[in-house]
């Protein structure tokens, strides 16, 4: 199905509506007609679409258009930051006991991804996390799903309990948590079979399984490829079993995935992670944000804030530059700076298609990220003078902030340099920009960045 | 056309298949309460709120916005030409377009067509997890059932435990097996399994492959490989390719037949896991963008969970909630 883009159905409308510097009912109503129709088309639930294109409506009215965007941008804006609070909101960390194992169990329809999934999560808490990890083969209906995780297990050297498919479920789960309780296990992941959510029977087994070994955490699969029905699938699961986490499988296809939303509205039970492709390595921790540029067709989201970017960009380009000109600009400026680019490079991607930015990797994008987070609690232990005026920064001043912030001094200058990096390329650039030409290898990079 | 008339002029020689389907759908009509019958009653005479109301279940069937705006579309200018007002009257009216949308893409037949001499190749595809292998597994009991010799083809070399898990069907249903190992050329495999069915002139050979996403060039590519492979060794094979559609699957479903269509021949749908609680109205998107006509559907995890797919009582159940 071709999919026109979201924002270029809106411009059309906007023009329409061009000069109109408030949201009103009535000219939100064709805007918000065509994003109900690329949530339908997202899949999102008909009655979910409902509800949120009505709480999106009440948030919209009477709001300002912001300077730098048309009414059309403004709506995808508050849909989109919608969208992202409500994909993102609730604890999506896993929590680990102490003082016994963890127990994981991972359910949901059949083929959905539950065993791949069970491997990829040894796998990480294992390699990543230091974990001592237990598999449990539970699925004993399926012909050779035994088989499935015995080799996955095998391949990341992790053990399973297996009893065979002759002993039910319950007691396989109860075995292996005698077997991760007395060999100090710290993880317990249970497998279970996919099952229909109006399966009585296995799903009072679920339940079963669930009182006997009292599990941390019941992670429920829902495939992102789901369709309309993934509401009830998931509000079926959840009243029977009390779900604590959901994860997303196969999202390294372009389904628009949004089931998430539907199950995240239905259950407002967290999204914890993202199945994104099927290696062992191939999980990763749920992004709202990305989810939600994804549901509304992901160009769209990336044009929106590509052009309010411009105008915003400008804007604070001119006020930095000024400041740095007339010797105001601090390091909170620099951090400050650093955020939005960082925004930017979290929109999925956004970096790679402005045109004259520089290519960025993952792992640079990864690395940079941890980067500012380094920075700001840097810069977060500095004095509000020391901030304002980091010339005045001598070596007693960075034990202190080191100490203060839990970084060493190397981390301090690093800062600090980065500070001096920064006035210099700015000072360069508004050089260049009067001369009229960015000098080569420049190519707008964006100050702070890198 | 009404739909009895259009069913009579289908089969206007066969007045006995006339009766029986018409019997069928007596039955069915029957089942056709619930959501339509409470909506009928609710409203007797149709407004614009029933049409949206319709629009509404056909959504949720997972059918396609545009597709049910289209369809509903149709509804209302044919029941304003028609001067139909009457609820039970108008949901009679729509299970009637879509049935007239779907023959009118083609025909409608299920049963493998089986090659006049030298056996035939049915190659079974589809993304990750929507019953492939389980559904060769009913399939080669069906056709065994007929008489039919039947061999099993293992080219799922990838996902762990794909192997042991369609040895396992082969070894309940007592039918032969190629296999090959893991991680091993899928293509070699088929290749082996085309040789096997000269050799031992089985009548069906089912090949069945690694589940993929649409999306993702090298396994696509493989695909293709096995298909060039299979038609190397066997004229004019493979005779059927089915693509699996989960019932569940959205509207990533059409994006699916097409790209898989673009490496292989896709001869029919099969739609898996009817037994749930979704609709699959996907299929009809499907059939509408591309002709496909759906060959079978499953309908539970057992070996005799499948069935011909009836598109009438699909089309009825389609609309009931
Ligand atoms: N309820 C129900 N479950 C089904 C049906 N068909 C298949 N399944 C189940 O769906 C799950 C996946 O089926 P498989 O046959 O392994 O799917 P596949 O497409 O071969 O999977 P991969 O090879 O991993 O891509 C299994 O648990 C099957 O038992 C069906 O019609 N109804
Ligand atoms: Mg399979």
């Amino acid at each position: 199905m071709a999919f026109e883009s979201l924002t270029d159905k809106l411009s059309g409308i906007f023009k329409k509506l061009k000069g109109q510097a408030r949201l009103t009912e009535s000219n939100m109503d064709e805007m918000l007609k065509e994003i109900r129709v690329a949530l339908l088309e997202a899949d999102v639930n008909f009655k979910v679409v409902k509800e949120f294109i009505n709480n999106v409506k009440e948030k919209a009215i009477g709001q300002d258009v912001l300077k730098q965007l048309n009414p059309s941008q403004m709506i995808v804006k508050i849909v989109h930051d919608e969208l992202e609070q409500l994909l993102g909101s609730g604890e999506n960390e896993i929590n680990y006991q102490k003082n016994r194992p963890t127990v994981i169990m991972l359910v949901g329809l059949q083929g959905s991804g539950k065993t791949t999934t069970a491997g990829k999560l040894a796998y990480l808490m294992k390699n990543k996390l230091n974990k001592k990890v237990l598999l449990a083969a539970c699925d004993v209906y399926r012909p050779a799903a035994i088989d499935q995780l015995e080799q996955i297990a095998n391949d990341i050297n992790v053990p399973v309990v297996n009893m065979g498919t002759n002993v039910s479920p319950v007691e396989i789960s109860k075995a292996a948590y005698k077997k991760a309780f007395d060999d100090h296990f710290d993880v317990l992941i249970i497998d279970t079979a996919g099952r229909l959510q109006i399966d009585e029977q296995l799903m009072d087994e679920l339940n079963h399984i669930k009182l006997s070994i009292n599990p941390d955490e019941v992670l429920l699969l829902v495939d992102a490829m789901s369709g309309q029905d993934a509401v009830n699938v998931a509000s079926a699961f959840n009243e029977k079993i009390s779900l604590t986490g959901v994860v997303m499988s196969k999202l390294d296809g372009d389904a628009r995935g949004g089931a998430a939303l539907s199950v995240k509205h239905i259950t407002n039970v967290p999204i914890k992670f993202s199945g994104i492709g099927e290696k062992i390595v191939d999980l990763d921790i749920f992004h709202a944000d990305r989810m939600a540029d994804r549901i509304l067709g992901m160009g769209d989201v990336m044009t929106l804030v590509e052009k309010a970017q411009e105008e915003i960009d400008e804007k604070d380009a001119k006020k930095t530059v000024n400041k740095m000109m007339s010797g105001k600009f601090d390091l909170d400026d620099m951090l400050e700076q650093m955020k939005k680019v960082q925004k930017m490079g979290s929109l999925g991607g956004l970096l790679k298609l402005v045109p004259g930015m520089p290519k960025v990797s993952p792992e640079q994008l990864a690395h940079s990220e941890k980067e500012m987070k380094n920075f700001e609690i840097i810069i977060n232990s500095m004095t509000k003078e020391e901030r304002k005026n980091p010339a005045i920064f001598k070596y007693s001043r960075k034990i202190r902030v080191a100490n203060g912030s839990g970084k060493t001094v190397a981390d301090v200058n690093r800062v600090l340099k980065k500070f001096e990096q920064t006035k210099e390329m700015m000072k360069q650039m508004e050089s260049y920009k009067k001369s009229g030409r960015m000098p080569p290898g420049f190519n707008g990079k964006f100050p702070g960045m890198f | 056309m009404g739909l009895i008339s259009f069913l009579k002029s289908k089969f206007k020689n066969k007045d006995k298949s006339v009766e029986e389907y018409s019997q069928g759908m007596e039955k069915s009509r029957a089942n056709f309460s619930n959501r339509l019958e409470t909506l009928s009653k609710k409203y007797r005479k149709v407004n614009e709120e029933y049409f949206d109301e319709l629009e509404e279940i056909l959504i949720e069937s997972d059918i396609g916005v545009s597709l049910a705006v289209k369809t509903i579309e149709r509804l209302l200018d044919e029941s304003k030409k028609k001067k139909i007002s009457d609820a039970d009257q108008i949901n009679e009216l729509l299970v009637d377009i879509l049935f007239e949308d779907y023959m009118s893409k083609g025909n409608d037949f299920h049963e493998i067509r089986f090659n006049e001499n030298g056996p035939t190749v049915l190659l079974v595809v589809g993304v990750n997890g929507v019953g492939k292998t389980t559904t060769i597994a009913k399939l080669a009991k069906r056709y065994k059932d007929m008489n039919k010799k039947v061999l099993l083809v293992a080219a799922d070399t990838f996902r762990a435990g794909a192997i042991e898990q369609l040895q396992t069907w082969a070894n309940r249903l007592n039918i032969d097996i190629v296999t090959g190992s893991q991680n091993g050329d899928p293509a070699s495999v088929a290749f082996d399994g085309m040789r096997r069915a000269k050799q031992t002139n089985a009548d069906l050979v089912i090949v069945d492959t690694a589940g993929r996403l649409q999306t993702k060039q090298g396994l696509m590519d493989e695909l293709g490989k096995i298909n060039r492979v299979i038609s190397k060794e066997i004229a004019d094979a493979p005779h059927e390719t089915f693509l699996i559609i989960d019932a569940t699957t959205g509207q990533n479903g059409v994006s699916q037949a097409k790209a898989f269509s673009e490496v292989t021949k896709i001869t029919g749908v099969v739609i898996t896991k009817m037994d749930g609680t979704s609709k699959g109205g996907i299929i009809l998107a499907i059939r509408d963008e591309l002709s496909i006509p759906v060959r079978f559907i499953g309908l539970g995890e057992g070996l005799d969970h499948l069935k011909e797919f009836d598109l009438h009582k699909y089309l009825y159940g389609l609309c009931v909630k």
